[in-house]
This record gives C-alpha cells, sequence and structure tokens, in this order.
C-alpha cells in the first residue's frame, strides 16, 4: 500500500520511483479491455496471453495489461505491443501462441494481423501508421491505449496529478480560473457553453457551500466517447474535477455516471479509492491545505435526467425532471447551492490546459471554437469507433479520411450529428467545418459528439421518425408543446412511413415544431424538432415521394415496400429458400423461387444473401408486384444437365 | 411448506434489503442508489421491498412510486431467467436493429417490456449499449452478441433454457 503523498516534492520523488522500476525496454503487449473489444472477445484474448507468456515461462520478462479503448472498436480486440509499438487488430485467442513465440520471442512481425489499407493495399506496422489513426489529434484520448484504468501508477507514470500539484502549490485560484477562460474551452456535452464562464458565475455566487459534477450521464443513442474515457482513463477526469473544484472553492464533488456503463462506474469507484489512498483526494491535498471529496451517484436510465436541472433533481434522490432556469445552476444547483455541471471530456481537458497552458490549447480549432473534439462516427462507416479531431476539420476529411468512406462501395447520403436534438447534413454540406457555430448554422448542433453515418439505404423520414420515438419516449411529460407535440409529429411520421401521409403533413410538422421549439422549458423538448426540420430542409423529395408517390426512395419503410424474385436471373440455388426464417419462398432444386407476398415479413434476409452474381432478388417501392410466372416455365435445365440427361441429341 | 418456504424467502430480502440501506446510512438523499441496489440484487422490485425501504428512510411511498416508473432500470413485475437486450441506438437502428427486434419478438412471442409465460425470457429494448462498432445488437444475459443477422437468431436463442 502506497504512503499517503504530502507535498509536490513527494509526489515527483514518487513517480521516478515509479518510471525507474519501469524498464522501457520490456515487451509489454497491451490489449484493449474497453466494452466495444470486450465484446469481440478481449478478454478471452488477455487470459490467452496470461497463459501462453506462463507456458513459454517469460512471466518476469512481459507484462500483459488491459487498457483503455484507443477508439479502433471496428477492428477489435486491437493489441498494441511495446516497445516497438506494433499494432494488431482483430486478434482471436487461436493467434496467441504464434504472436508470443514469433513477435516476442524472434521480434517478428506478424503480417496477417497488421493493419492493410483497402485503397493502396499498404501494411501498416505502428497505430500511428494506420490512416485512421493518421489523420487524428488524439491529446485526450491517445493515452488510454498506455494505461491500466485500475492502476494509478500508469497515470502517475506519463505525468498524472502534476496539474493538480501545480495548481495547488503555484497558482491561486483566480489565475487557474483565467487559465481556462483564456483558453476559451467550451462545455463538450452540448451547449458549448464557455466553461470558464460557468465557473466565474459559480465563484462568484455567495454562498459557502459550493459543488462541482461530473456529467458522465451520455444518453445519445450512438455516442460512446464519455464512456472510453470514464473506462479508459478515469484519473483524467477525477484531476480534472479536483482543479475545478479548487478555482471555485468547492470541495464537494460528484461523478454523475450511468448505470448501463458497469465498468465506467467500476473504473471511476477504483480510480475514487486509489486517489484517496495516494491523498489526491481528501483533507489537505499535497500539503496544500485543501480539502476535496467525490461521490459516485449511478443514473437509473432516463435520457432527460442528463439535463443539468434535471441531473441535479436526480443527484438529491428525487425524480430527475428539468426545472426552469431563470437562475442558472452555477449560481442556484444542487440543494440551491452554486453547482458546476461540466461533461467528461470538458473535465479531461482541463488538466492539458493546466499543464500545457491556454495558448498550446487554443492552437487547435477554430475561431469560436478551440481545442479538440472527441466523436463516435458510426453508422455505415468502414472504420467505426471513437476519433479526436481538431475544431474546424472538414466532415469531408473526418468520414472519407478517418472513416475510410462508405461500406460496400454505396452512396453516401447523410451525416446526423448531435443526437437526437440534432439533424442531419446532406452530401453538398460535407465540405463544412465542424464547430459549435457552423454545426448550429446547418441546423444541427455539436451535441455531446455522435455521428452517423448513413447511406443510401437510409430512409431520411424513417430517421426523423426514429428519432421522435426516442424523445417521445423520454419526455418527461412537464410541457405539453414537448409531450403531446412529439408524440403527434411522431404519429404523422409514422403515418408516412406506412403509406398513409397526406398532403399538408409536412407544413403540420412545421408548425407543431414551431411551437415545441418555443414553448418547451428545457433542451429536449426545444431541440426536439431538429431531427424533422433538418430532414424536411435536405430531404423534402423523400417525405414527397411517400406522401404522394406512396414509394420509399431508401426501399426502407417496411408497409411500402416489396421483396420479388426476378424469374429471369433465378438460378435456384435455394439459399434464399432455406435462409427465410418465415418460410415464404416456394420452389425448389431447379425450381425458380418466388416470395409469397403474403407470407413475407419483409425482414430483407433473402435479399442479402442472394449471391451478388446473380443478383435476383429485388426490391420494389410505389409500383405493384409482377404476378408469379405459371408453373410451367419455372423448371430450370441446366446446360450441362441437358447434354447428360440425353445423349442422344447429336 | 409452502408458506414457510415463503416467509423465509421474505425475511431473507427483509435482510438483504436492511444491508443496502446500512450501507448507504439510511440516507434518503440515496434513494435512488439503494433502489438501483435492490434491483440489481432482485432483479425486480416487489411491493414489500418498496414498503420497506419507504419505512427506513422515512420517504412517502407516493415519491418512491414516482421514482420507479420514472427511470428505465427499475421493474415492477418478476423478470425471466433470460434477459434479452435489443439495441435501438441510432447505429443499430440504421444497420437493421428493428428488423432482429421483429425477429426476436416472432420467436418469443413476446413484446418489448414483457417475459413470457414460462418466465424463461425477458426482452427489453435499450437506447445504445455503446459498442456501436458491432451493430446490430443483441445481448443475452449481459452476453454481447454482435452483427447479428436474422436468420442466426433462433440459433442463438436456443442455447438458453
Amino acid at each position: 500500500m502506497m504512503p499517503r503523498i504530502n507535498s509536490p516534492d513527494e509526489l515527483e520523488r514518487v513517480r521516478q520511483e515509479i518510471l525507474s522500476q519501469r524498464d522501457l525496454n520490456k515487451p509489454c503487449i497491451s490489449v484493449c479491455a474497453g466494452t466495444g473489444c470486450l465484446a469481440s472477445g478481449a478478454s478471452e484474448v488477455i487470459a490467452a496471453f496470461e497463459a501462453e507468456i506462463e507456458k513459454q515461462g517469460l512471466k518476469t520478462d512481459v507484462t500483459t495489461k488491459g487498457t483503455g479503448c484507443p477508439g479502433f472498436c471496428e477492428r477489435g480486440p486491437v493489441v498494441v505491443i511495446y516497445p516497438e509499438e506494433i499494432c494488431y487488430l482483430q486478434v482471436k485467442p487461436e493467434d496467441i501462441p504464434e504472436i508470443v513465440s514469433h513477435t516476442i520471442r524472434q521480434k517478428k512481425v506478424m503480417d496477417r494481423l497488421l493493419y492493410v489499407d483497402p485503397t493502396t493495399g499498404e501494411m501498416a506496422t505502428h497505430e500511428s501508421d494506420i490512416p485512421f489513426y493518421r489523420n487524428q489529434v488524439r491529446n485526450i484520448i491517445g493515452n488510454n491505449i498506455k494505461i491500466d484504468p485500475k492502476s494509478i501508477d500508469d497515470y502517475l507514470a506519463l505525468g498524472g496529478y502534476s496539474a493538480l500539484a501545480k495548481v495547488l502549490s503555484r497558482m491561486t485560484s483566480e489565475q487557474v480560473l483565467e487559465e481556462v477562460k483564456k483558453s476559451n474551452l467550451r462545455g463538450r456535452g452540448g451547449g458549448g457553453f464557455p466553461t470558464g464562464r460557468k465557473w466565474e458565475q459559480s465563484r462568484n455566487a455567495p454562498n459557502e457551500i459550493k459543488y462541482v459534477i461530473v456529467n458522465a450521464d451520455e444518453g445519445d443513442p450512438g455516442a460512446f466517447m464519455d464512456r472510453a474515457i470514464l473506462e479508459g482513463n478515469p484519473h483524467s477526469i477525477l484531476e480534472g474535477l479536483i482543479i475545478g473544484g479548487y478555482a471555485i472553492g468547492s470541495h464537494e464533488g460528484f461523478i454523475y455516471v450511468r448505470q448501463e456503463y458497469p465498468l465506467a462506474v467500476e473504473n471511476v469507484i477504483i480510480a475514487i479509492k486509489q486517489a484517496e489512498a495516494y491523498g489526491f483526494l481528501g483533507k489537505n491535498i499535497l500539503g496544500s491545505g485543501f480539502d476535496f471529496t467525490v461521490k459516485v451517484h449511478r443514473g437509473a436510465g432516463a435520457f432527460v435526467s442528463g439535463e443539468s436541472s434535471a441531473l441535479m433533481t436526480a443527484l438529491e434522490g428525487r425524480v430527475g425532471e428539468p426545472r426552469p432556469k431563470y437562475i442558472h445552476t452555477a449560481v442556484k444547483g444542487v440543494w440551491d447551492r452554486p453547482s458546476v455541471l461540466n461533461n467528461v471530456e470538458t473535465w479531461a481537458n482541463v488538466p492539458l490546459i493546466i499543464n500545457k497552458g491556454a495558448d498550446w490549447f487554443a492552437q487547435f480549432g477554430t475561431k469560436g471554437s478551440k481545442g479538440t473534439k472527441i466523436f463516435s462516427l458510426v453508422g455505415k462507416i468502414n472504420n467505426t469507433g471513437l476519433v479526436e479531431v481538431p475544431m474546424g476539420i472538414t466532415l469531408r476529411d473526418i468520414i472519407y479520411k478517418v472513416g475510410g468512406g462508405i461500406p460496400r462501395g454505396k452512396r453516401f447520403k447523410a451525416v446526423q450529428t448531435g443526437g437526437p436534438s440534432g439533424g442531419c447534413i446532406p452530401e453538398e454540406r460535407l465540405d463544412m467545418k465542424v464547430d459549435f457555430d457552423e454545426l448550429t448554422k446547418a441546423g444541427s448542433m455539436m451535441g455531446s459528439g455522435g455521428m452517423i453515418v448513413m447511406d443510401e439505404d437510409t430512409c431520411m423520414v424513417d430517421v426523423a421518425r426514429y428519432f421522435l420515438d426516442f424523445l417521445s419516449d423520454e419526455s418527461c411529460g412537464k410541457c405539453v408543446p414537448c409531450r403531446e407535440g412529439i408524440r403527434q409529429m411522431f404519429k404523422i411520421l409514422s403515418n408516412i412511413g406506412k403509406g398513409k401521409g397526406r398532403e399538408g403533413d409536412i407544413e403540420l410538422l412545421e408548425e407543431l415544431s414551431e411551437t415545441a421549439r418555443e414553448a418547451s422549458l428545457c433542451a429536449l423538448g426545444k431541440s426536439a424538432p431538429n431531427p424533422v426540420l433538418s430532414t424536411i430542409q435536405y430531404f423534402r423529395n423523400e417525405y414527397e415521394a411517400h406522401i404522394r408517390e406512396k414509394r420509399c426512395p431508401a426501399y426502407s419503410c417496411k408497409e411500402m415496400i416489396s421483396y420479388y424474385i426476378d424469374p429471369q436471373k433465378c438460378q435456384a440455388c435455394m439459399i434464399c429458400l432455406r435462409k427465410c426464417p418465415a418460410e415464404a419462398i416456394g420452389g425448389g432444386k431447379d425450381h425458380i423461387h418466388i416470395i409469397d407476398q403474403e407470407k413475407c415479413t419483409k425482414c430483407g434476409t433473402c435479399f442479402e444473401v442472394c449471391p451478388p452474381r446473380f443478383g435476383a432478388v429485388k426490391r420494389i417501392s410505389g409500383e405493384p408486384v409482377p404476378p408469379p410466372i405459371p408453373e410451367e416455365k419455372r423448371i430450370i435445365v441446366r446446360e450441362s444437365k441437358k447434354d447428360e440427361g440425353n445423349p442422344f441429341t447429336d | 411448506m409452502a408458506g414457510k418456504k415463503k416467509a423465509k424467502r421474505a425475511a431473507m430480502d427483509h435482510d438483504k434489503i436492511d444491508q443496502i440501506i446500512v450501507k448507504y446510512q439510511g440516507d434518503p438523499n440515496s434513494l435512488i442508489q439503494i433502489l438501483l441496489e435492490i434491483q440489481r440484487e432482485k432483479h425486480w422490485l416487489s411491493k414489500e421491498a418498496l414498503e420497506t425501504v419507504s419505512k427506513r428512510l422515512q420517504v412517502p411511498l407516493s415519491r418512491i412510486q414516482h421514482i420507479v416508473t420514472f427511470y428505465k432500470a427499475f421493474s415492477l413485475v418478476p423478470k425471466g431467467r433470460h434477459e434479452i437486450h435489443i439495441c435501438m441506438g441510432t447505429a443499430c437502428h440504421v444497420r437493421g436493429a428493428p428488423r432482429v427486434l421483429d425477429t426476436v419478438q416472432d420467436l418469443i412471442g413476446i413484446e418489448p417490456g414483457e417475459t413470457d409465460m414460462d418466465l424463461k425470457f425477458s426482452l427489453e429494448t435499450v437506447n445504445c449499449l455503446g459498442c456501436c462498432a458491432l451493430g446490430p445488437v443483441m445481448e443475452v444475459d449481459g452476453k454481447h452478441h454482435g452483427k447479428v443477422a436474422p436468420a442466426e437468431i433462433e440459433g442463438v436463442l436456443k442455447k438458453y433454457d
């Protein structure tokens, strides 16, 4: 057990001690143990490494550790081998014996586990050679793969808690505040409110007791960057939070984390215990006289509770519903005391700003949005995962340079940013610079950083319907325009998707949107119309096709499409017939297959399994299905069999 | 016999709930945390459990009712032996989650939020499990099944009894 560290000098001594015990040339196998890689089998890979290293008698020579998420979830489990920094992707337990004997023992690189650039065919040995990583600026998430999140020593070895030591020994709380203000850091949770200004409001509020809070109630579907930092580098958030506490004069912090993230909860609790043992939390931190404690509060599953005032009500042990904010929560928050609430990523930026300075931070980004931002790039994209890029990068660069474009040669249609409150941005705006203000101008928003890429198969009416379904479920019901307005909009959109759309529906949606936007209390209701309005703005023709022609141009709305097997192309190969879960396909060997439209559940399995060289299964929308061909024409007589079957034709 | 067993189980529940409340020093501000722990332990919240919490923390039952019906994590009915979660996050949605859900519903014959008659499966939808790279995702008893195709679901569910 490490004794308490009582001064900044002692911290440096401890750090040197940790570093001196670490041999940088000693092989270290880092396996991503984030939720994404764990789901792809990372824990089996770690266990296999440990067993194999033991078996080959290398236990004292090699370190194995599970680390935080480096972001390349698409190719998980990700393994990085130090000191050479060889990066292996999609590693399976059966690869392990070879990795240990080849790469660890003989220092040979195994080509088959490397990243291969799909366009150039070049292999990338190191993480930094992979285009996905090369085009990012990884100030925050870059450390994840180097740290075992359950080890405070790993964080200290990378200079952890030096910003806290600097603040407590050499800076006044005013100076800390000024530095953060100067950096122009804006809230990463969605609103983009200047962090320094929020801190200042709380600092100046008269109440003696103040709170600082980490908002880790990451509720946006399709967004998981906060989880990756919490799971992967929890001490960086704690350090930021303690510094924030010092700056505003608060001695108590909360981390509000959703219970759907069990690993994040676990790692944060471990981190707090370690920080307490080392003396970074508790009384008289590093001998400075400053006291600070942190509590973890698990959210019980309500999207609206991520809203600042709702989250604070939930912290008090009550139902997390928003309240009017005539007085900012920075002045009157938890138990009516000044409370600074910042998002996970915002807090993680604070130690960097303190250590490297506001000017360093402000060199990244645009005029109004400084620094980097982590996006979760998901949906119809080749390199799904977390990407950290400087503000001001274009959408095109994110999607094509980092994300590697759209899979299976499909056409890009739109990218949805900002979660359920955001909007869809079409292809013609891809060269837009990504920052808080530009996204808002385009009718979307930064939000917490979800970026969902959609291709030609995604129906924009369905996307709008999807978000309103989500929001009507998550609306707390306090304000009528939000509760009833969203429900009505959802109904209209559902009807359009079912082919029951009517003239005037689009105008009605716009009218309801206006009311919800003007007359709801919190951001949920105010921004709920965004998915509808942005899709109407950019994809009005899709709405009109649904309403007027009863046609879904993306072949996605079930009620408007049919599957049909082209008898000219069907080779009666039995694949679709066997795979159809509804047993709706008739036919047999050498007997052209026909879909029974009555039985068909439109699951699309036949369309996907039909071999591309046949391409016999067609999707039809807005026109009737051709009648099945007569029975006698369904027999296929194959050329080869014709000869065998009739030897006398010559 | 059955009555005795039931009484014994009720007493055990009581002890467990007491332990959880003690862990949080009986603090009414920790009400949600206490309910979450009971939910995790028992997989549902019985009326008796809620009454015990109400009495111990001196919080009106109506407020507890408000909380347990507001948050998704709580269930007021017993759950099946196996819990199926279908991720309906945006990334999974655009990759075909609705079709996965339809197929599961057809196979086990219940809607999201329901439990089947023999308490085998409970079906829930969730808004994002955060493994978007693997979408569409189906989670059964905490195990993730990534990139699931409707045709392979029957095979997965067959393994559970």
